[in-house]
């Protein structure tokens, strides 16, 4: 059941709210520590729980990936309610201050990435994924045989 | 008849927002296309022109929420509002590989300490050279720098003047704006192509908004990871603007 997937991903992103809620009421701060890192990290125990007990049905991985793949038109419609008016017209502090601390964020971004190799490429990823699950399937089809 | 069918839009203003937000998409891809040959991702060009449109809504109505404060526009509210924004990262998760964000543990921690402290030691500078000498609208202006919910919880927390508190508010969405714009374009030349770099990046830059949409228009199968790292950079700004990071600015200004 398709609706099963979106009830658990519902239950695991409220769950981490509310965690992430008690997180930062007892670190004493007026903000949400970690709600949404702790509802991803709740998804993905979940889903491996699943599999164990081979619960993990077509239905609740549809669901999930169902609210995965509106990600990206959903990040369009957030774009489309930022004030960008008072963004634009609140003057050269604003302006400076964005661009400078954006600029000095991807400086540091490009440093660490230069000081620690970052090893594989999403792309290289997908290559040796298809290579193996060829791999598999060759030596299946051999043991068939 | 006219009003009618205003009346049923707005009524029906969810599903509009659906039907306009798909027209965008399809639109960027085209344009992505036919236009660029694929060398600018449509979902770039698609938040662009959601940042258009929110400028013009802005200019329209005068209103702080883009678009969505026009009428049969409000479903885009909805739909682009915190709630779903956060179903949907969640939902990436199923993409995340547990043992590679095991290995950028480390070095994600740590970017998301220097993403605090160094965003907040350049917003203290740069209210100190615009002229603000009090130790709370340094701090406030700071945590502006980290995000944009930083800045007003600090300065919520540190009891900071309302313009003060704009500002800082403004500063955190320019930077989350100039993050969704420029991160596809500076992609390969920070190395932004693999989950590691991706969940440095997101502890870095902080700002879910900027760091989400920037990650999707540079490469979809990066943002859970980055969104990873990015959820807790808000809670640890919270945490530390307000307390460690003022107290810094407090002895350093000589307190009030």
């Amino acid at each position: 059941m398709t609706i099963s997937g979106v009830a658990l991903l519902a239950l695991c992103t409220l769950l981490g709210q509310i965690l992430g809620e008690l997180l930062g009421y007892s670190l004493g701060v007026k903000a949400n520590v970690g709600g949404v890192g702790i509802a991803m990290l709740l998804l993905i125990v979940a889903r491996l729980q699943l599999q164990k007990r081979g619960l993990l049905s077509v239905g609740v991985n549809q669901g999930v990936s169902l609210w995965g793949s509106l990600y990206i038109p959903i990040v369009v419609a957030m774009a489309a309610q930022q004030d960008v008016v008072a963004a634009v017209g609140s003057g050269p502090m604003v302006i400076a201050g964005g661009a400078g601390v954006v600029l000095i964020c991807f400086l540091t971004v490009a440093l660490i990435a230069r000081l620690s190799p970052g090893g594989e490429t999403m792309d290289e990823i997908e290559a040796r994924e298809r290579r193996e699950a060829r791999a598999t399937a060759a030596a299946a089809m051999g043991s068939v045989l | 008849m006219i009003a009618r069918i205003d009346h049923l839009l707005v009524a029906n203003a969810f599903l509009v927002a659906f039907a306009i937000v798909g027209l965008v998409m399809w639109l960027s891809n085209a344009i992505s296309t036919r236009l660029t040959a694929g060398r600018i991702h449509g979902s770039a060009i698609a938040i662009l022109i959601g940042l258009a449109m929110s400028f013009w809504g802005g200019l329209a109505t005068g209103g702080h929420k883009g678009v969505a404060d026009i009428p049969i526009l409000s479903g885009i509210g909805l739909m682009g509002g915190a709630m779903l924004r956060d179903f949907a990262i969640v939902a990436t998760a199923c993409e995340v590989d547990l043992d590679r964000a095991k290995r950028a543990g480390m070095i994600g921690f740590i970017a998301l300490l220097l993403g605090t402290v160094i965003p907040f030691l350049f917003g203290a500078a740069l209210a100190w050279a615009f002229g603000y000498r009090d130790a709370v609208s340094i701090s406030t202006i700071g945590a502006g720098a980290v995000t944009y919910i930083v800045g007003p919880v600090t300065g919520a927390a540190l009891g900071a003047t309302s313009v003060v508190m704009a500002l800082s508010i403004a500063i955190g969405v320019v930077k989350a704006m100039l993050v969704m714009i420029f991160t596809p374009m500076v992609a390969h030349l920070i190395g932004l192509n693999n989950p590691r770099s991706a969940m440095v990046f997101g502890g870095m830059m902080g700002t879910v908004s900027g760091v989400s949409a920037g990650l999707a228009a540079t490469d979809r199968r990066l943002v859970p990871y980055g969104a990873l790292t990015a959820t807790f950079h808000t809670g640890l700004g919270c945490l530390l603007a307000p307390s460690i990071l003022y107290f810094a600015v407090r002895a350093w200004v000589g307190g009030i």
